[in-house]
């Protein structure tokens, strides 16, 4: 599903490498807690695994794609099979949710049928069916975060980046989006999540890759924050 | 496709002073553009036209020349027979088409009708005015051998090729048309960076949009064709109005007032403004799909 080998990653004007020689594969089905302090890598490495960067040595394989060689006409296409959320969700204001979702299955040529279809099933599984014609601003953070997880996952892809999805989100609501992603990921799908929430990754119990200068230095099964 | 066309719609109007001033630079660029056009074509065509009706002038000593070139003053029929025979002979004959022979008398009708109401026509006599060979060359090119042969010759005062008046007219034109053409460039110039402008600051009024298409993998071309078309749509406008500008030109100043005014020469008609209009669109297309192409590639570029 991933494979990151010896990656090395240097910022221009930057003298520590972001990423020093990090190696990581991730199976099909896995759910991987990426933790670590801020500046320690966590994000480096998800923007290599949407090809928002390219690393300055390794490679980087997601979904059967080696993203170093990736010609840049193939990037969408790539990117059309996983999906991403982020802290601040990245709504359009000025769209309601149903729209919100809708946007990026129209964007990708997906038919009007389709979206007809896909957009209420999906906003049902999120539970937000019955604010389908809300504007994001009349949305709870917790429910602008539900809307962004319906627009990752609403063209069913087989791996979900999160990066810190209840960085914004006090305890309770952090649960109720914890608990949706677990059952995105019961239902099939990959999913990769940085976060510093200690609470969470000590409650599930997963996978946990820790962080730290650039370097992993832990990478445990079934474990906690520490 | 009807998403596409919705984008551009809303980017048009979200910023349609920008677009209003793209659609004004590419119209005035491109009507300088055409104008200078219009304008090297009149000048082919007025140089086709005189360059043809050109002839070398081998003007005869008269009682007035001046010493240096006509020591013996008027020339005797002698002298005229002379010059005469050197064109009938076979090495210039070759060359020349046809020549006739302009006397006092015809050379004075002449400067009558030319000069007439003017003063200087009462003050001239015949006698005055030189005797004339007007040679008509085969090619309007050779005149050089004409003069070589007769510069010097006894009895002639001057021999001058009509062009090189011609060709004091047809410089200026020609420095007038580059000019505007110039102009044009520059203006061309502004109008792409312009419109490059307009295209970064609309990809800025939808940076969101733009982020999340690229993170659910929206096509570069879905992206990039509303901005495209934005720029590509201002410049029709432009361009469209810029056409229409020429071709009024030509009918109503050229051929209609120019033409009038100054009825023995040929003017640019609509048929060669009709040529110009479409490429002046052309161009106003290639340079707003270049210029906004280049701005969005760079604006989308990870």
């Amino acid at each position: 599903m991933i494979r990151i080998e010896n990656v090395t990653k240097n910022y221009r004007g930057s003298n520590r490498p972001a990423l020093s020689d990090v190696s990581l594969e991730i199976e099909k089905g896995d759910f991987v807690f990426l933790v670590g302090q801020s500046g320690s890598g966590k994000s480096s490495l998800l923007r290599l695994m949407l090809r928002e960067d390219v690393p300055s040595a390794g490679s980087v394989f997601v979904l059967g794609e080696n993203l170093v060689g990736i010609p840049s006409r193939r990037i969408p296409f790539f990117r059309r099979k996983l999906g991403v959320v982020f802290q601040d969700f990245r709504l359009l204001p000025n769209k309601t949710v149903a729209q919100n979702v809708a946007f990026s299955l129209e964007v990708i040529g997906k038919s009007a049928g389709f979206i007809q279809e896909a957009v209420p099933d999906v906003l049902r599984m999120v539970g937000l069916h019955e604010k389908a014609d809300r504007l994001p601003s009349e949305l709870s953070g917790g429910e602008q975060q539900r809307v962004a997880l319906a627009r990752a996952i609403v063209n069913k892809p087989a791996l979900l980046l999160a990066d810190e999805p209840t960085g914004n989100l006090d305890p309770a609501t952090s649960d109720e989006i914890m608990a949706l992603i677990d059952r995105i990921n019961q239902n099939g799908t990959t999913v990769v999540m940085a976060t510093h929430d200690r609470g969470i990754v000590d409650r599930f119990q997963k996978r946990v890759v820790e962080m730290s200068q650039g370097k992993i230095v832990r990478d445990q099964r079934s474990a906690g924050y520490n | 496709m009807r998403n596409i066309l919705n984008e551009v719609r809303q980017g048009l109007r979200r910023n349609i002073s920008m677009l209003i001033s793209v659609i004004l630079v590419t119209f005035i660029s491109l009507t300088f553009v055409g104008t200078a056009s219009l304008l090297q074509m009149q000048i082919g065509q007025m140089k086709t036209y005189w360059y043809d009706k050109a002839q070398v002038a081998i003007y005869m000593c008269s009682d007035v020349s001046p010493a240096d070139s006509c020591p013996q003053g008027e020339s005797t029929a002698d002298l005229k027979a002379a010059v005469e025979t050197q064109l009938k002979s076979t090495t210039l004959s070759t060359y020349v088409d046809e020549y006739f022979f302009e006397n006092h008398d015809q050379a004075y009708q002449k400067f009558q009708q030319q000069f007439k109401g003017n003063a200087v026509a009462k003050y001239v006599k015949a006698s005055q005015l030189n005797e004339t060979f007007w040679v008509k060359l085969k090619d309007p090119n050779q005149s050089a051998i004409i003069t070589e042969s007769f510069t010097g010759f006894a009895g002639v005062e001057e021999v001058r090729d009509q062009r090189t008046y011609l060709d004091q007219i047809f410089g200026i034109l020609n420095a007038a048309s580059l000019a505007a053409i110039a102009i044009a460039g520059l203006m061309l110039v502004s109008a792409a960076l312009l419109i490059s402008t307009t295209i970064r600051l609309s990809a800025f009024a939808r940076r969101r949009e733009l982020g999340i298409m690229r993170l659910v993998g929206a096509s570069n071309t879905y992206i990039q064709t509303p901005f495209i078309l934005e720029g590509v749509f201002a410049a029709v406008i432009g361009s469209v109005l810029a056409s229409g500008a020429v071709v009024a030109v030509v009918q109503f100043f050229v051929q209609g007032y120019l033409a009038s005014k100054l009825p023995f020469t040929n003017f640019v008609g609509l048929t060669d403004a009709l040529i110009v209009a479409p490429i002046l669109v052309g161009v106003g297309i290639v340079l707003a799909a270049i210029a906004s192409g280049l701005a969005i590639r760079r604006y989308l570029r990870i």
